[in-house]
Parts: structure tokens; sequence; C-alpha cells
């Protein structure tokens, strides 16, 4: 089966005042239909401008680009705007954080979702705004018909963002691109969001790249996972792979510092130490070397993103430490983190050099 | 310590039948007007070096409730008691030796920072009030040190820092005037998750190092569980449970408490995806117009009659666990017995206590130990 979406090195950078940025550093991934994959890091660790860059909505005067993102034939890094124009909102759709931002205030929503239909289909406005209300019923937004003549600000967060899934899925895209979807909303209407968006590539085969900073997120609706750190993918695999035999030290941090209700209250929580490199003058050799409690002579050099499990092929890891000495190195008190480094709790001081 | 503070039996903190509302527009020529209940009857105290959490969802008062706690507003009816002395309608030169006791610290490091000052004006500001022993760049430095930062960038801008450690600054200022109570609405919610633990452990060193009390305003049941002794949910400006930490997350008894929790995702696909999920159905009610009897029953799976009608009576039961549901989850026959009404229950509550436990299944998944 050929991918819906493959990303090869992909490589993304920013001229600045003080200096070029390298956002992203060649990431590589690929997407099948149907599948839910999540990328997951931290702020600063290029997972939006990743998902941005694929829209070819990064452009600009200071920004480059290398690598392939293949979509069938077309690879979206090259195309030309026109080309991208029909591809944009109609095969890959995307829906942001905010979706207050993302919406017209002066437009009423059923309008909004009629002009994106008509702007890709020669449909009559009737029959736009009849699978409009269809829509917005079908995201859960009760009494559909009426609230399509509502405009946005008369809508909650959470429904806010049921209408941009509604518009998001008004041209049955291909790929949905869903950067931090549920992070501004609340934890009730955070889980009926992502039962919808989980429901939805079930039903219709829509592949989605799903943004997050959230591990509990990623475990609920991910079938892979694409695991981000200071613009490189640090760790990519199953579900499984990630959280039950994760291969990168940061993968292990991350897993250790989320609080667990399902665990007994740890007298501290555990935490990765400093901060993340600023991508201006990030670490030579592992990025995340500065913060790591195992750090040896190697990481001054640049791991490869490669498969050290011959049984998990799929599994990829960017570490130095050989596969045995970190499957016995994560677990730290019974379950998997970094061990608490003395200055643990000090703020990193390397992003404000 | 001499004033303000003289009555030592009391608890830091007293908050009775706090009121606040907020005049409202509706309708297009904004003719209409209504009132948003956003703190409606609240009641808590807050001892001496207790952290006690504050969690709802967006809209439920909690930061209202926070910030007429420390007197940013005005109550429109109750009262704030501070180690006994009423400051609920102090005009603000008598407030001022409270709020050298009593600091707050916001949710967005980047907003409550002047942009245009240094660490050391931004810190020093707040050393006028009570500047304790020492030259003020030494206290600043101090200060600095204590929470974690170096005290050589004292003289940067707050833009030269990451979120975390701006955040880190917001601290140590409400440090600076040596307050006995903050109030921390919502201090890690826009950091990163690895970095909100290392501020959280910060505020865990401090309360022990200090004896301060807190205030943990937040959205996250989990975050809150760390740092709190007690946590009280707040749901459309009503207090629904308010209970010892553990307890709230091994035996929740209000149905939205339960589903609070059986809404946030762990981080573990196993076991995340084989739990049985009650979540709250639809979204929060309009404030302007609550519903009447208990204000979750529009969203409530177990609802009966009485819950349109009548509204429960925050009860407590035997241990001190407190709860306004008719229908209360996870409670014996002898806690029923043993119930009775809160002294901190709404006055417009009806009069009865529960008489039989909800129907509503229990299907989270429970706290490990």
């Amino acid at each position: 089966m050929t991918a819906l979406l493959e990303v090869e090195d992909l490589d993304v950078s920013f001229r600045t005042e003080e200096g070029v940025v390298r956002a992203v550093d060649h990431v590589s991934f690929s997407l099948q239909r149907g599948e839910l994959l999540g990328i997951v890091g931290e702020s600063g660790s290029g997972k939006s401008v990743t998902a941005l860059s694929l829209m070819g909505l990064s452009r600009g005067p200071n920004a480059s680009f290398s690598g392939r993102v293949m979509f069938g034939d077309l690879d979206l890094l090259t195309a030309a705007e026109r080309q991208l124009e029909r591809v944009r909102g109609r095969r890959i759709a995307m829906i942001f954080q905010d979706p207050m931002t993302a919406l017209n205030p002066v437009h009423r929503v059923g309008d909004q979702i009629v002009e994106q239909i008509r702007e890709h289909e020669g449909v009559s406005r009737r029959r736009a705004l009849d699978r409009a209300v269809e829509l917005l019923d079908r995201v859960g937004i009760p009494r559909a018909r009426d609230r399509a003549r509502a405009y946005p600000h008369e809508f909650s967060g959470g429904m806010r963002q049921r209408v941009m899934i509604a518009m998001a899925l008004s041209c049955s895209p291909e790929i949905l691109i869903a950067d931090e979807p549920t992070t501004a909303l609340d934890v009730t209407t955070q889980a009926q969001i992502l039962a919808e968006i989980d429901k939805l590539r079930r039903d219709s085969g829509v592949g989605v790249i799903l943004i997050t900073h959230d591990l509990g997120v990623i475990a609920d609706v991910a079938d892979r996972v694409v695991v981000m750190y200071a613009g490189r993918v640090v760790e990519q695999g199953s579900l499984a792979d990630i959280f039950y035999d994760p291969r990168h030290p940061y993968t292990w941090g991350l897993l250790g510092s989320v609080p667990r209700l399902d665990r007994a209250r740890p007298a501290r929580l555990p935490t990765i130490p400093g901060s993340p490199p600023s991508l201006l003058h990030p670490p030579a050799g592992c990025h995340f070397a500065p913060r790591c409690a195992w750090r040896f002579e190697a990481c001054s050099g640049v791991p490869e993103l490669s498969a050290d499990d011959p049984e998990h092929t799929e599994h990829l890891g960017r570490c130095w430490l050989p596969l045995g000495l970190a499957r016995a190195r994560r677990v730290v008190d019974g379950s998997i983190g970094l061990p608490v480094a003395a200055a643990g709790d000090r703020a990193g001081t390397s992003s404000t050099a | 310590m001499s004033t303000p503070g003289s009555n030592d039996s009391a608890a830091l903190l007293e908050v009775e039948h706090l009121e606040m509302w907020f005049p409202v527009r509706q309708g297009t020529a904004g003719g209409k007007r209504g009132q948003v209940h956003a703190v409606d009857d609240v009641s808590f105290a807050v001892a001496e070096g207790e952290t006690l959490g504050l969690v709802g969802e967006s809209g439920c008062g909690k930061t209202t409730l926070a910030r007429c706690v420390v007197r940013l507003l005005q109550p429109s009816a109750g009262t704030v008691r501070f180690r006994g002395d009423d400051i609920t309608s102090l005009g603000s030169r008598a407030l001022r030796p409270y709020r050298a006791k009593m600091q707050i610290v916001f949710q967005d490091p980047r907003g409550s920072l002047n942009p245009r000052k240094r660490v050391s004006q931004i810190i020093g500001a707040a050393l006028e009030l009570d500047a304790g022993g020492g030259s003020k760049q030494d206290r600043v430095r101090k200060l600095l040190d204590q929470v974690g930062l170096n005290p050589e960038h004292a003289s940067r801008f707050p833009h030269e820092f990451s979120g975390g450690q701006r955040q880190r600054i917001g601290v140590a200022r409400a440090l600076a005037v040596n307050p006995q109570l903050i109030v921390l609405d919502e201090p890690v919610s826009a950091l990163d998750v690895s970095i909100q633990a290392q501020v959280i452990n910060l505020l865990d060193d401090l309360q022990e190092q200090l004896g301060l009390s807190y205030i943990f305003v937040a959205h996250d049941l989990s975050v809150v569980r760390h740092v709190s002794d007690r946590i009280a949910v707040m749901y459309l400006g009503k207090v629904v449970e308010l209970s010892a930490a553990e307890e709230l997350y091994t035996r929740p008894v209000h149905p939205y408490t339960q589903s609070l929790l059986a809404s946030i995702p762990i981080a573990d696909p196993e076991l995340s995806r084989s739990r049985v999920r009650q979540v709250a159905r639809g979204e929060l009610p309009s404030p302007v117009d609550p519903p009447p009897g208990c204000r979750f029953h529009t969203r409530c799976p177990g609802a009966t009659d009485i819950c349109r009608q009548v509204e429960p009576p925050l009860t407590v039961y035997p241990g001190g666990h407190e709860a306004a549901c008719h229908h209360p989850l996870n409670v014996s026959a002898s806690d029923l017995a043993g119930a009775r009404r809160s002294p901190a229950a709404s006055r417009s509550a009806g009069p009865d206590t529960p008489t039989a436990p909800g129907a509503v299944a229990a299907d989270w998944t429970p706290t490990g130990t």
C-alpha cells in the first residue's frame, strides 16, 4: 500500500536578525489512509512548523526548505502556489488551536462553510447550505439549521472547534492536520472533540496528523507516534513502541513527567532538568544531551535515526545508547523516567544564552 | 507579627457566603440587562501552611473567586477574613498592610511582567512595600536564587527568559513582600509538561521552607493533585465538592467530579482505552441564566426530578468529605446516616441531605496505591 503522504528529509530554516534558525531538521514520516499519526513535542520542537510546511503555509522570503513532501505525485514543498490552492482546504484540511482566530467574526458560521464548499465545488448556495447544516449536525452541533445562522462569538470554545472540524470536512479531505485542537478546551470538551476526530477517521478513512504536547491525548487516539525535540525527530514508532518500549531518554523524561492519576502521588514530580535549547545556537551533536542524565562521549556527535531492534524495524530512535543499556536505564523507581539530577529543579539557562 | 492579623485562633483565610456578580447586556442593542453570578454563595477556609486546590472548567468562577480573595475585586456580598480581620470592604489604603500578606501569581507570565522593566526593577518594586533586611539589590539576588534563577540575570528583561523562567520571576515578585498566602492562578497552564513539573516542585519547596499557604487555581485535576491538601471543585459559580486531595480522586462523590476525572486522558494507551468513561454530556450552560435546582442536572447522567427543582445543599459526610448532590456516588449507608448539612451550604439550597446513594456506575479508573 502506498502512503497517503510521504515526508522525506524535510528541512526548514528561517533567516532571522540574530541568525539562521533551523526549525525542522531532517524530519521524515509517512501517513496512511485512515491512520492517526500523533506528533508530540514541547514548544519549539518544530512540530507546528512541520505541519504548516506540509501545506506551504510557512513559505516566505526568509524561509528555506529542502527535502520532499510527496502527496501522490505532487511534491507539496516545491508545488506552485496555484497547485497548492487546489490542495489546501479541499484535499488537505487543517484545524488550529484557537478556533476564534481561525473563524471570521463578522460572518455567520454557516456562510463561512458555504463559502468554503463553493470555493472548491461548483454547487448552488442552497445545496452548499444543506451540506453545511448536515456537517454541523454530524460533528455534534445541536439544532444545526438554526446554529448555522449564528456568529462565531455565539458559540463556546468547544462548539467553535466543532465548527472548525465541520469546515475542515466540508470538502471530504484525504488528510486532516489538527494542530493542538484541544489545548484551548476544557477536559470534558477535549474528550468529546477527540472522540469526534477518532470516529471521523474510522468512518471516512481520512488520514489525521494530530499535533499535541500532551501524551495523554496521544495515548487516547493515535496509531503511530513521532516524538520531536528541538527540530529533530528523536523517536518514532507504534503507540506500543513509544509508551511501552521507548528508546530515547527524552521520551522517558516526557513519560515520566506527566502527572498520572492512575498511580500513587509521588513525593516529588519527576522533571526533565533544564530547558530546551535555543534553535539559534543548538548544541553540537545530540540536541538533548545537555539535559540528559545518561550522556557520554559519543553524544557530541549527531546520532542517526535508526531501527535498533531487528524485530521492530518501524521503531526508530535517535540515541547513542545501545539498546540493551537503554532498556535497563529507562526504569526509575519502577516506572519509565529520567533519574533526578542533583540540580534537577533549577531553571536551565541554555535558552537565554 | 503585629498588625495585620492579631487573632491567632482563626484560620489564615475565611471566606463566607461570598458572591460576585457582574452586570451584562444581552440582545443586539444591549437593551436587556442581566447579571452573571460568577461566584454564587461560596464558603471555605484555608489554614496556615495549607494548599487549597480550586478546580473547574472555564467560566466556573474560580479565577473571579481567587481575585475576590486577594481583593483585586470588591465582592458583591459575603465576607473575606484574613486572620480574623474582615477585609471585605476595606479601602485601598486600609488594604495596604494586607496586600503584603496576600500575593497573587498569574497564569500568563508574559502578560503579567512589564516588558520594559528589568527583573531587578520588577521585583524591586514589590520590595518598596516591605524591604526586610539588607539592601534592595541583595534581596533581589537572594529572591532570584530562591526561585532557582541565576542572580546574575537581575538586569535582564522579561523577554530574555523562557516561559518557565518568567513564571519563576512572578513567584519571586510574590515572595518579595514575605506573604503568608499566595494565590496561584493557573501558574503552570501555559508551560510545557516538563517545565510544569519543575515549577510545581519549586512551589512545594518554597511552601516547606517558608510555611506559605497557597490557593492553587487550575482547570487540570492531575496537576492540582500534586500540590493540594484539600481540593474544592467548582461548577457554575458554586462549590460542588470539597475534600481532602487524595480522597477526591479515590472516592469522588459528585458526578461532576467523576466526569472531570474520567475526561483526563491517561498517558498509557491500554489503560486509557480500556476504561469505560462517564463523561459529562453537552456543555456548560450560560452563567447568566443557570439551570434551576442542581446546576449540573442538564449534563448529569443520573439527574432526576428533584435535581431539576431543588438545589442540593453542600453536605458533610463522616470524615469531612463535602459534596452537593441529591444522588451522591461512592457513599455507604452509614455515610448517609451520618451526613449533615454543611455550614458552607448555599443559602438558596434545599433543606434535606440525600437519603440514598446515586445510581451512576462508578466506572472510571481508580487511583493506584
